[in-house]
């Protein structure tokens, strides 16, 4: 320990304990956050770095809390990676090293989680102990685009800690411009709304996709996640080039003792006020006491089946829509994805390779079209929908638009 | 870095498996759900057509964990969930088990480990967020830090389920909103052009790309001193820090002026509405660590808003849309200012276009 570190003296009252020979300098702002009920990340950290006396936690504590005081950050990036990838490692290097030479090197580890975030015990330990042996300890679980996130490690540690965790069928995620970590929902490992089972569509299409993951060269990032059905709980909709969300063509599927019990426990006026008149297109009526829906009018937003779960279930015929573009405010403003393909099968292995094709289509003309840093939803709004259907050869269809066009200035082919 | 002993071959693998982390219920019932109940707060029980049960268990953690906390979560997995447990998007961790008996025990464990049991129905559920000052290269505060001091004074919420539906919070560290749309969003907001480095722009960055990032084409090449770099028309600029992610030497973060803002109305889901981005309702909050009061306080205020006059199943958004952004403001106790009139492409589509006026 050299440098700044050493004016921190043995009186000086530290962390809650308020014992000495701690082997971390005082971080009074950080302490400030190891008060109140919600989990401490502060006293995680305290608490690993107390026990594996590692002088890498020390030093990233002690500039975090310069941060705190000087309210600038101090992380830099750089070129770290393993062999034969171009990504997956997050480098960062202290700008401020002089001041916390321990805190010279804390690189990011991205690493792809199972599909759905399901862990066993056995998994998780053993990524704990690699990560233990070559990394500061620390893990986010997860990053935003769905990343275990092994925080803080020397770039010389890299290639053998990589090589550990490969050997226990862990691979490192996606970074710059290339295919991205997936995310996917629970699906149908425990949900009744799971309309495609997301998490082997998930394994799959990233599998398909693991070379331009690993060796990123297109204009920009590409995104995928999985939602089984359009509660879009992996928010893919918004957070995502390529939103694949379980739906249905056919009839809800209703229960009428259900509803009845339904309606008992909870009233007819909450039948009226939190079913009939919430349904966005006004698709359920009464009918003789009974209630009714009009396929034709429901757009399959999930409102209903959400607050009567046992009297109704998603229809039969099963399958995804794809929405694209969706990304946050970098640099033209957030975009939501919208809407292009209305509908396809996902059940078998057929269906999944069709799908794959389309997107290998789609992704090769983005890759031909694109400019730099730009993404797949700005490259569509800047030539327009109908220019990007034409290139990946698919028919126009009514449901991609919320109506035809207002505007009386185009060019027709007639 | 090549290592010369270099033994172990690559295997690009992609996603971990999953088939093995999958509980054995799940994988019998798999795809043949029937239905779900939230028997209390922080508990599902699903049920299969089987006529299996699994129950979850939902917690919170703090997101950045540490391989200690791992360890002890694994401890409550193998105690009670056979070894099995997974996480949410919202950084919640889930324990399934088929026997009924082990919940409340394991309740009681997670809530004397510090982990609170909730995030359930109609709740507000943990905060997706950001890196901040403990990883991210261009952060102007600490999404960690500014999330612990929210989730404080919100922990009740989370272990209830009191609120007109479930409330999505995010906080993200820079303006590119990483965190994501959300019912309430904390995002920070710079006000201030970027502060150039000259001496250095040239030899770190590479001009082209830092000028082609300006979404208002307010970066033009100039020479400074001899030395090729870049300058920023500043009364184009709308201080968006985008260019600062291309080029270092554009410094956009200051610790006094960037500021926070408070954002409302986003959702993902498609449930009634659509989906849908958020609005602005609160800036030029400071960026006040270590526990940031003044953003913690907007935030309450509109939940308390939001709790007492929301209706069943109306988020955020759809409440505002119902009561109208004038009662919004009012019953929050927020200010509309004029910078809150979007004046950015498709600013017209936010204007109302109709009579339709509230008093």
């Amino acid at each position: 320990m050299e440098g700044a570190q050493k004016a921190a003296s043995d009186e000086v009252i530290h962390g809650k304990d308020g014992g000495n020979g701690k082997f971390l300098n005082p971080t009074p702002m950080l302490d400030e956050l190891e008060k109140g009920p919600w989990p401490s990340f502060i006293s995680g950290f305290k608490e690993l770095a107390e026990r594996t006396e590692k002088p890498m936690l020390r030093g990233v504590m002690d500039q975090l809390e310069y941060s705190y005081n000087t309210k600038m950050g101090y992380w830099k990036g750089g070129l770290v990676t393993v062999d034969g990838y171009g990504a997956g490692v997050i480098t960062r290097y202290s700008m401020i090293k002089d001041k916390f030479p321990e805190a010279t090197e804390f690189h990011t580890m991205r690493i792809q989680p199972a599909p759905g975030l399901h862990y066993n015990t056995e998994m998780l330990r053993g990524l704990c102990d690699t990560w233990e042996k070559y990394g500061s300890g620390i893990i986010t679980l997860h990053g935003q685009t769905g990343d275990i996130m092994l925080q803080g490690i020397e770039q010389d540690k890299v290639q053998e800690c990589f090589d550990e965790l490969n050997q226990a069928g862990w691979d490192l995620g996606g970074a710059g411009a290339g295919m991205r970590t997936a995310v996917s929902c629970i699906g149908p490992g425990r949900c009744e709304n799971a309309c495609y089972d997301d998490l082997k569509a998930h394994l799959k299409l990233l599998k398909h996709f693991v070379g331009p993951l690993h060796r990123p060269e297109w204009n920009y990032k590409i995104k995928l996640k999985f939602s089984g059905c359009p509660n879009d709980c992996t928010n893919a909709i918004m957070r995502s080039d390529l939103a694949v969300i379980g739906t249905w063509k056919d009839a809800i599927q209703i229960e009428p003792e259900e509803v009845t019990a339904w309606v008992e426990k909870n009233g007819t006026d909450a039948l009226v006020n939190q079913v009939i008149n919430l349904c966005p297109t006004k698709a359920i009526s009464l009918k003789d006491g009974e209630m009714v829906i009009d396929s034709r009018d429901c757009v399959r937003c999930m409102h209903c089946l959400n607050v009567m779960p046992k009297a109704l279930s998603p229809g039969n015929e099963r399958g995804i829509s794809l929405l694209m573009g969706g990304k946050n405010t970098l640099k033209v403003g957030v975009n939501m994805g919208s809407l292009i393909v209305p509908f396809m099968k996902m059940e078998s292995d057929e269906d999944m390779d069709e799908f794959i094709e389309l997107v290998e289509g789609i992704i090769d003309w983005w890759d031909d079209n694109g400019l730099d840093h730009e993404r797949i939803g700005e490259t569509i709004e800047r030539v327009g929908l109908k220019l990007f259907l034409e290139g990946v050869g698919l028919e126009a269809n009514i449901n991609m638009v919320t109506r035809p066009r207002d505007n009386p200035y185009f060019k027709a082919k007639y | 870095m090549s290592s010369p002993e270099k033994k172990w071959k690559t295997v690009e693998s992609g996603p971990h498996s999953y088939e093995e982390a999958l509980h054995p219920v799940v994988r019998k019932n798999y795809g043949k759900w029937k239905y779900h109940e939230i028997p209390k707060p922080g508990v599902l029980k699903h049920v299969a057509l089987s006529g299996d049960a699994i129950y979850t268990v939902r917690a919170g953690t703090p997101r950045q964990d540490t391989v200690d906390m791992l360890r002890r979560l694994c401890d409550v997995a193998d105690k009670y969930s056979d070894g099995y447990l997974r996480f949410t998007v919202r950084n919640n961790v889930e324990f399934l088990t088929p026997n009924e008996a082990n919940v409340e025990p394991m309740i009681r464990e997670l809530e004397a480990m510090g982990f609170p049991v909730g995030g359930t129905g109609m709740c507000v559920s943990s905060v997706s967020h950001t890196q901040g000052w403990l990883h991210c290269d261009i952060p102007a505060t600490d999404a960690s830090g500014v999330v612990k001091s929210m989730m404080d004074t919100l922990y009740n919420e989370f272990r209830g389920m009191e609120m007109p539906n479930k409330v999505r919070l995010s906080t993200s560290c820079c303006a590119i909103n990483c965190g994501g749309q959300a019912d309430i969003a904390v995002v920070v907001k710079h006000t201030r052009p970027p502060r150039i480095n000259h001496d250095h722009l040239a030899t770190i960055c590479e001009l082209p790309k830092a000028v082609a990032r300006c979404p208002v084409a307010a970066i033009r090449p100039t020479v400074i001193n001899g030395k090729k770099s870049l300058m920023v028309d500043e009364e184009k600029c709308i201080c968006c820090g985008a260019c600062f992610g291309a080029c270092p030497a554009m410094e956009i973060n200051h610790p006094e002026h960037s500021k926070f803002a408070i954002w409302v109305g986003g959702k993902n889901s498609n449930a009634r509405s659509k989906p849908s981005t958020m609005s602005i309702v609160a800036h030029n909050l400071p960026n006040n660590p270590p526990r940031w009061p003044e953003v913690t306080d907007v935030i309450g205020k509109i939940l308390t808003a939001y709790k007492e006059g929301g209706r069943p199943w109306e988020r955020v958004g759809e409440w505002i849309n119902r009561i109208g952004w004038k009662r919004f403001f009012e019953e929050t106790g927020l200010t509309f200012d004029d910078d809150m009139i979007d004046s950015y492409r498709h600013a017209r589509t936010t204007f109302n276009q109709s009579a339709h006026v509230r008093f």
